[in-house]
């Protein structure tokens, strides 16, 4: 039986793009407030899972040809890169490091190195999120 | 502050996340797997002798100075094993290249035995609690995989008990670490010692240092090893080599840590319950060992011997014993390899797993017969192989501390080792050959290289065991005296 | 405080004991995942709960509560989820290989 799910499908081409900035947000404010990478890449992956859910898994590998497993790889060499790169300019392992720049639009920003290392874990969980739950389902 | 000693464990992880990428290049990944490791050894090899020079090296993550930030710790003791880690990850790499089969290779094998690595390493080198257990995670994460991966019947049941088994004791590890940070306050191993050093180790942490005897002999296989001879078996050879020979040891490794550095001050309670403990082991083992008929079953029971046999040297905590010791957990992730090796190659060829099932392989395979008797004398302890001099030390410390018990059993448990062994020997390598000539299966050379070097790497250590000797001697006076590695982690800036 | 959620982790742990005891794999895999809530529970709570203000930068408290077991739950939740996950998708394999959920009915695999 053919289930009809017009208004999911309509309501979760909008409430996608909420969840995806809601992510993006969490991702930002991590460090000096509530948020971070895993909890960001966590609500960035349920958007996807959301995708999932009400499409099927084709049609949505089709608008986002992405492997996830490789997403997750290159996630966990970005924050162990941002780790060892501090070993290249002689400081420990893991370093961070921020200053301030003037950006045109946004003004004097704080830009920090853990945003590399923040960066990295959230494409891991997204990654990692996505493949477990497409592995799950895969052949129901 | 010395980079280096991160990189034993961030080259595996980065060379694993790098493989991930190569997945349908198999030559390109084994390729890239070789380098790595040698890279690892030579890595190894140089931090140990700079250890010599300039003492216990320590890396404090991104520039937080202990007690507030996790670090990691080199002292000669873990990076022998880091060294030994490496060296026979790169042998049984060797082995998996002609054994393991594509479907595992494109199925990532190769990325998480790099994983692997990474944990094994790291709690070696870890010189913080919590981040042991993280780096156990890692290590036992990748491990699942490794036992699942072919999903047959027998592994995916195998490894639902292998893995509930770990999930408990992980979660016990938890607990444990609770109940410290509750009482202590810290986690970095030097503070807690010189924590507990200053209140004084009471009953409350005595019963926490139990806990952790738990935890740790769940993962070692020190008398709770009853899950260990069932996983072993399971997966496929490489795999259960690597395990074999490197899992155990980390649980082994874990307890001489927190019991020499942490939780000394009661030996009366925590010693003598590792040494009746380390006795029920190697008698249950011994008894495991002779019992069947399965080359698989008798392998792992010799590991769980090796296991109670290593922990005689803790017990005892004298520094012969601890040299003992060290020795001969050297010893024996080479000849756990070996042994997995042979054993795994005999399956192979024979496609039997009971030692009455096969006859008269040596008439076959001279070389692999060679080598198996090399194993077992080795294992026996026989003066020029490597087993000999362990089993000096640790005689030699458990009669300095008057412990005759355990000298008693754990030279019994080598003869149990000698005949269990010998009777592997005498089954499936004597005797008349009944495999006829059409079904003689060739005995590949890429599974009889790794044997053959693991068989010149027991002869060389035996040989060459001066060479290593300062090194042994460094690890277990830092061992006997916690004082030089609170030193170097805590008050050298 | 301490009291009552050291009274919630015995129960927690009493019903994952009661779950890990039984013969379903799924209940199995729901106890371990209770277990290990019940850990992080005890993880915060040794701790110490609510000495002072949340641990972040620009609120102007005196006292501070301790960051680190947050820290360490953190890291044992994204731990206990994995090693979650791993199991549930090995529990389904385990049901497509074999047709069973039951662990008693799992034994006797040992050669094929």
């Amino acid at each position: 039986m053919k289930i009809n799910d017009v208004i999911l499908q309509t309501v979760t081409k909008i409430v996608v793009f909420i969840i995806l900035t809601f992510g993006v947000e969490l991702f930002l404010s991590g460090h000096n407030n509530p948020g971070g990478g895993f909890i960001g890449g966590l609500v960035l992956s349920s958007a996807f899972v959301l995708l999932y859910l009400v499409y099927d898994i084709e049609t949505v590998q089709k608008g986002i040809p992405f492997d996830f497993k490789k997403i997750a790889a290159i996630g966990v060499l970005l924050a162990v890169g941002s780790g060892t790169g501090s070993m290249l300019f002689g400081s420990e392992f893991l370093t961070h490091t921020f200053s301030e720049f003037t950006l045109p639009v946004f003004g004097a920003t704080e830009l920090g190195t853990v945003v590399l290392f923040e960066a990295g874990v959230a494409l891991t969980v997204v990654g990692v999120v996505v493949t477990i739950i497409l592995s799950i389902s895969e052949d129901v | 502050m010395n980079n280096s000693i991160v990189l034993p464990m961030i080259i595996p992880l980065i060379t694993g996340i790098l493989l991930v990428f190569f997945r349908s290049h198999i030559r390109l990944q084994r390729i890239v797997s070789v380098v790595s490791i040698v890279c690892t050894v030579a890595i190894s090899v140089y931090i140990l002798q700079l250890i010599q020079q300039e003492g216990i090296l320590r890396l404090d993550f991104g520039g937080w100075l202990p007690p507030y930030g996790i670090l990691f710790v080199a002292d000669s003791f873990s990076m022998l094993l880091v060294l030994t880690t490496s060296i026979i990850t790169g042998i049984l790499l060797l082995y998996a290249f002609a054994s393991i089969g594509v479907t595992h290779e494109k199925m990532f094998f190769y990325p998480f035995v790099f994983f692997l690595i990474t944990g094994v390493n790291g709690s070696f080198l870890t010189g913080d609690l919590f981040n042991l257990f993280v780096c156990f995670e890692v290590m036992l994460l990748a491990s699942y995989v490794l036992i699942t991966l072919g999903g047959r019947k027998v592994q995916l049941v195998e490894s639902i008990k292998y893995i509930s088994i770990n999930v408990l004791s992980s979660w016990f590890f938890l607990v444990a670490i609770a109940y410290l940070y509750g009482t202590i306050g810290t986690l970095n191993m030097a503070h807690l010692s010189v924590r507990i050093a200053e209140v004084g180790q009471g009953p409350l942490l005595t019963v926490i240092s139990l806990i952790f005897l738990i935890v740790f002999s769940l993962k070692a296989g020190l008398l709770l090893y009853f899950w260990l001879p069932g996983s072993y078996s399971a997966p496929p050879t490489v795999v259960a080599a690597l395990f074999g020979a490197l899992l155990t040891k980390v649980g082994v490794y874990a307890l001489f840590r927190t019991f020499t550095l942490i939780f000394y001050h009661e030996p009366g309670i925590t010693h003598k319950l590792i040494g009746v403990m380390a006795i029920v082991t190697m008698v249950f083992g011994s008894v495991g060992a002779i019992a069947y008929q399965d080359v698989r079953q008798i392998v792992a029971y010799n590991v769980v011997i090796a296991v109670g046999f290593i922990l005689v040297g803790l017990a005892v905590s004298t520094e012969a014993g601890f040299q003992g010791s060290i020795y001969y957990l050297v010893h024996d992730m080479i000849i756990k390899a070996l042994l997995y090796l042979i054993a795994g190659t005999m399956i192979y060829l024979t496609g039997k797993t009971r030692i009455d099932e096969m006859s008269g392989l040596i008439r076959n395979y001279p070389l692999l017969g060679w080598l198996f008797f090399i194993t077992l004398l080795s294992l026996a302890g026989i003066p020029p192989l490597s087993g000999f001099i362990g089993k000096v030390y640790m005689g030699q410390g458990t009669i300095e501390a008057g412990a005759f018990l355990l000298l008693a059993v754990a030279f019994l448990s080598s003869i149990f080792v000698l005949y269990s062994l010998l009777r592997i020997f005498l089954n499936s390598f004597w005797g008349e050959t009944i495999i006829n000539e059409d079904d003689d299966v060739p005995l590949k050379k890429g599974m009889l290289v790794p044997c053959v070097l693991l068989g010149i790497l027991t002869f060389a250590l035996g040989i060459g065991v001066e060479g290593i000797a300062v090194y042994v001697q460094d690890a277990a006076e830092t061992l006997m005296n916690p004082q030089i590695y609170i030193e170097a982690v805590l008050y050298e800036r | 405080m301490e009291t009552l959620i050291t009274i919630l982790i015995g129960v927690l742990v009493t019903v994952a004991v009661y779950l890990l005891l039984s013969r379903s794999l799924i209940r199995v895999i729901l106890g371990s995942a209770i277990l290990s809530h019940a850990v992080h529970l005890l993880l915060m709570t040794m701790g110490g709960l609510k000495k002072g203000g949340v641990p972040l930068i620009g609120e102007d408290n005196s006292t501070f509560t301790d960051a680190l077991p947050q820290a360490l739950i953190l890291t044992a939740i994204v731990i206990s989820f994995a090693v979650t996950a791993f199991l549930l998708v090995l529990a389904y394999r385990t049901y497509k290989e074999t047709g069973q959920d039951n662990l008693d009915a799992l034994r006797g695999f040992e050669d094929e």
